[in-house]
């Protein structure tokens, strides 16, 4: 289905606009247009939320129950928050909304071929807030199935932006209540069956030509906290020709359990563990999107990765995690003088206008 | 570390009939006895990419005056810090050599004088560059000058009345002498440039490594590649007469270019062939002065005397061309891929080291053309013009008595062949029977025996204890022979993965496919569509196999050897100098060439074999 202003697909090919879509979910639109993919899904908008609220005949009362509320009186306040988020999780979503919201879901699904989990995140639009547990901003429910779910979460993301805690913050700070508005972030749960990390230089030396792969079974938590020994892969970043390749034993998995709501660790067989857990055409293609990643954020990044079980081959190959490699980015690049003549280098004594090819 | 040797020379069995196979050659390009203890303490190494087959004696020629003008410009001219030339020596008919260190105590001294010298050649390289030219294509017109004509029956009567008072021998025997010159001369200019190239080059391959550890040397070489190179010249003549058939219509007319009289008679008779065979003239010279081995043997074919060879590869283009196939190389993407590689690595380099390397690459990119240029005047053009002057020669004497065969003259060396002219001109102007007619037929025989018997076995890569590591620069570029490569012909290499061979990441991609096992140029019309192309070594004249194969596999060469280059240029996977893959796979196995990585796997083992035919299916992973 084609977004909208009410539901905007990450891939929908819309220009990203913080206001409409909240930090997070701007972020992964942009990052997805930057041909950095990841788990596919949707922002449900804050043009959605804001006439959510208008309809429902919120907002009008919102205002009513704030005035002149006293910060100190955390009885009152509770009270006050309570009610504006019953209402938020009871009145109903105006049919238009409500559908548009429905297509999308059913949209989403129809890329799989049976329908899978997905992840159900709040996408405040106050970037200026120093505190990052400011209302909503870590509202996040993992492993949702079916449509009734999905909606009910969205709503109490929706109702997040008025818990108590917020609602002291904004009087103690002085923000309005006017405008304020939040996007809600549905997205696949990733299936990892492959996952790792990558950084887009060669950590031992700090040189900048390489591109640098852990890869390993499973989700990608045993390769980040050391569980497992992952392959590890050097690349070089302008020709993605390997350098070098040391694989690991990656003797254990843990993989998403969709009847557990959550991951079980599994032994790998000694097949998959003698060889390389990525393909030559994967291995390619982590190297790329890290290069993407660098290119767009303009610095060395390290990033986390992942194969997605549930995605066609190919187009399998998800983006997690980019962060500015933050170890030896910090350090000058390395700096190497020629060597004297004597080990080699030719021209090293030579003032450079001596060799001056005349072509 | 223990290191493992190679076996000494002595150690070498003698194949059966090849005894005394030493007097074959000077005393100066064999091992002494007297030498043993100084010559077995010296790491030597084969260079069979050059000289796949044994020498007969004449064509050692080829062998020293090559290496000898490679070692002058290091040693005597160029007066490079750490390297002098390269000793060589012929063991059991195939060549080794042995490159000489310049004395830890005397490079600093060198150092100045070798600056001020490269220096010279850089700042006036466009000018000096020109002038080579001009040098080497007067030693190949004053060549073909030369001939050797059958001596008369008397003195003609102008040379009496004109008061000559020669009877025209001397010229016989000034002109042999003066062919050899003319040999050495362009085998002298053709390292005039040749060494600055290398120069050049590993100035900027040590500064790359410096600044991006081990950057794979592909990328390094793709940096300063030409693109559009007289290398690739002929082959491209090719491509252009077999377009211009298909425009005129001239296709019927290619149905038996072995008979290229027909052939060329039929298009002459056809309504726009005069257009096409004006054509086809301005390729031959000098294009076709152009062999389907690399020139260092009596019997390489050219294209020039044997027509249907390059008449062949046209009727295969034309077959392409109607089949809608682009057969042109893809230069414009080449050039946009080796832009978009120098400039990703230039952004990865900051201040000062950006200048560094713009300088470096760009010199070495001025110097590296010539690397890739050169091979057609002097291997190709230069001993063309020369080894058919010989075949004259020899064919002169055949008809005199000499020697049995019309082309036996190759089993002399070339002062033997000083001592039969002055044998027949003493005969002739005496007016009795030379004694060579009653000396060589037995004693070619003989040698041919030997000879024969030496080809029946393969060369050891190398001889002795290696050093501990391979330095010399340009045994490492030009004959890829490095510290790697010498474990892995020990055996000490690391395996791998699920068998297979190891050789030079010559250029990238992976490609699975059938093989096909071309030990001599005549097999390279039994390559079909899609094969891998698995060879001792290439030559310059197999570019249309290019346009066909999907991968190449050779035993011989490092990163700069014809296959890698071409193989880059056709943007084909190639694993070269592996020590043993054509030995080592069969025709009809299933392989997977590395590019990237240097490796091949054979997929199948020998006893399921499939019949390769048309078709071969191949895909890129890349």
């Amino acid at each position: 289905m084609q977004s909208n202003d009410y539901v905007q697909f990450f891939d929908g090919g819309i220009e990203p606009k913080l206001e409409n879509l909240g930090g997070k979910g701007a972020s992964l639109v942009t990052m997805t247009s930057a041909g950095m993919p990841v788990p596919p899904g949707f922002v449900v908008t804050t043009a959605q939320f804001d006439a959510f609220m208008d309809e429902a005949g919120i907002t009008a009362k919102i205002h009513e129950l704030l005035a002149g509320l006293d910060p100190e009186d955390t009885r009152q306040v509770d009270q006050v928050s309570a009610a504006i988020r019953e209402d938020i999780c009871s009145r109903p979503v105006p049919e238009a909304l409500r559908s548009m919201t429905i297509a999308a879901y059913e949209s989403l699904m129809g890329r799989f071929d049976a329908p899978v989990p997905v992840a159900v995140r709040s996408s405040a639009t106050a970037e200026d807030l120093p505190d990052a547990s400011f209302a909503g901003q870590q509202d996040t429910y993992l492993w949702l199935d079916g449509v009734k779910a999905v909606t009910d979460h969205i709503r109490q993301c929706w109702a997040s932006l008025y818990t108590s805690r917020a609602i002291i913050y904004r009087l103690k700070n002085s923000i309005p209540n006017e405008g304020l508005s939040m996007a809600v972030v549905v997205q696949k749960m990733v299936n990892s069956k492959v996952s790792g990390v990558a950084i887009t230089m060669d950590p031992t030396n700090g040189d900048r030509s390489k591109i640098t792969i852990d890869s390993s079974y499973g989700v990608g938590e045993m390769v980040v906290s050391g569980q497992v020994t992952p392959d590890n892969i050097v690349l070089d970043k302008v020709t993605l020709a390997v350098v070098s390749e040391h694989l690991g034993d990656k003797h254990a998995e843990l993989v998403p359990d969709a009847g557990a709501k959550g991951l079980v660790e599994r032994e790998v067989d000694d097949e998959r563990r003698g060889r390389r857990s990525l393909t030559d055409a994967e291995l390619t293609a982590v190297a790329q999107m890290a290069k993407r990643a660098e290119k767009h954020y303009k610095c060395p990044q390290d990033i986390e990765w992942a194969l997605d079980a549930d995605l066609p081959d190919g187009e399998n190959l998800l983006l997690l995690q980019s962060r500015p490699e933050t170890v030896h980015s910090s350090k000058p690049a390395p700096v190497t003088a020629p060597q004297p003549v004597v080990t080699g280098g030719y021209f090293s004594g030579l003032s450079t206008p001596a060799l001056k090819p005349t072509a | 570390m223990s290191m493992k040797s190679f076996p000494k020379p002595s150690e070498l069995p003698v194949p059966a009939g090849a005894e005394g196979w030493e007097k074959l050659y000077p005393y100066y390009l064999v091992f002494q006895d007297k030498l043993k203890e100084q010559e077995d303490a010296k790491f030597w190494f084969c260079d069979s990419q050059h000289w796949p087959t044994v020498f007969k004696p004449f064509e050692t020629i080829g062998g020293e005056f090559a290496v000898k003008c490679l070692g002058q410009y290091n040693a005597r001219h160029l007066m490079i810090p750490n390297a002098n030339g390269i000793e060589f020596r012929i063991h059991l008919g195939y060549l080794y050599m042995s490159p000489i260190p310049v004395p830890e105590d005397q490079i600093a001294a060198r150092v100045p004088l070798f600056e001020q010298r490269v220096g010279h050649y850089f700042q006036n390289w466009e000018q000096l560059l020109k002038d080579w030219h001009v040098k080497v294509k007067g030693t190949i017109a004053e060549m073909e000058t030369i001939s050797f004509p059958k001596l008369p029956d008397m003195v003609p009567m102008e040379d009496i009345t004109s008061g000559k008072g020669k009877d025209g021998s001397e010229k016989l025997l000034e002109s042999y002498d003066r062919l050899i010159q003319l040999a050495y001369q362009n085998w002298q200019y053709h390292f005039e440039f040749l060494n600055l190239g290398y120069i050049a080059y590993l100035d900027f391959f040590n500064f790359c490594k410096q600044v991006f550890p081990n950057i794979p040397d592909q990328s390094i070489a793709s940096m300063v590649q030409g693109v559009d190179m007289e290398l690739f010249r002929p082959d491209d003549e090719l491509k252009q007469l077999a377009k211009l058939a298909v425009e005129l219509g001239l296709q019927p007319h290619f149905g038996n270019t072995d008979d290229v009289e027909a052939t060329l008679g039929a298009i002459a008779a056809a309504p726009g062939g005069d257009r096409w065979l004006a054509q086809y003239e301005g390729a031959k010279d000098p294009w076709f002065n152009f062999t389907v081995g690399n020139g260092f043997y009596g019997h390489d074919k050219y294209w020039n005397v044997n027509q249907e060879i390059p008449l062949g590869y046209i009727a295969d283009y034309i077959r392409r061309v109607d089949e809608g196939q682009e057969i042109m190389r893809p230069v414009e993407a080449l050039i946009a891929e080796r832009d978009r590689i120098i400039e990703e690595y230039r952004d990865l380099l900051e201040g000062d080291n950006q200048a560094v390397f713009d300088a470096k690459r760009g010199l070495a990119a001025t110097a590296y053309p010539y690397v890739e240029n050169h091979n057609f005047y002097i291997e190709h053009w230069t001993m063309g013009v020369f080894w058919r002057k010989i075949r004259e020669l020899s064919r002169m004497m055949h008809a005199e008595g000499f020697w049995t065969q019309p082309d036996d003259l190759l089993y002399l060396g070339r002062n033997e062949v000083r001592d039969a002219l002055f044998d027949l001109v003493t005969g002739w102007g005496v007016g009795a029977k030379p004694i060579g007619p009653d000396y060589w037929p037995e004693e070619i025989e003989r040698r041919r025996g030997i000879v024969d018997a030496l080809k029946t076995a393969r060369p050891a890569p190398a001889l002795n204890t290696p050093p501990a590591s391979i330095t010399e620069p340009f045994t490492r570029m030009l004959w890829g022979i490095t510290t790697e490569q010498v474990q892995q012909w020990l055996g000490a290499g690391e395996e791998v993965e699920g068998g297979g061979l190891r050789g030079m990441a010559a250029s990238p991609g992976v490609v699975e496919g059938l093989a096909r096992v071309v030990t001599d140029a005549d097999q390279l019309s039994e390559v079909q569509q899609g094969e891998i192309l698995v060879a001792t070594v290439t030559a310059p004249s197999w570019g249309p196999i290019f346009g066909k194969i999907s991968a190449t596999v050779t035993d011989i060469g490092g990163m700069m050897s014809h296959a890698a280059i071409v193989c880059r240029e056709y943007g084909l996977p190639a694993v070269t100098g592996t020590g043993s893959g054509s030995t080592t796979i069969k025709t009809g196995q299933r392989l997977r060439v590395d590019g990237t990585k240097g490796t091949v796997q054979i997929l199948d083992a020998e006893d399921d074999l499939v019949v390769a035919g048309p078709g071969a299916h191949s895909h890129s992973h890349v």
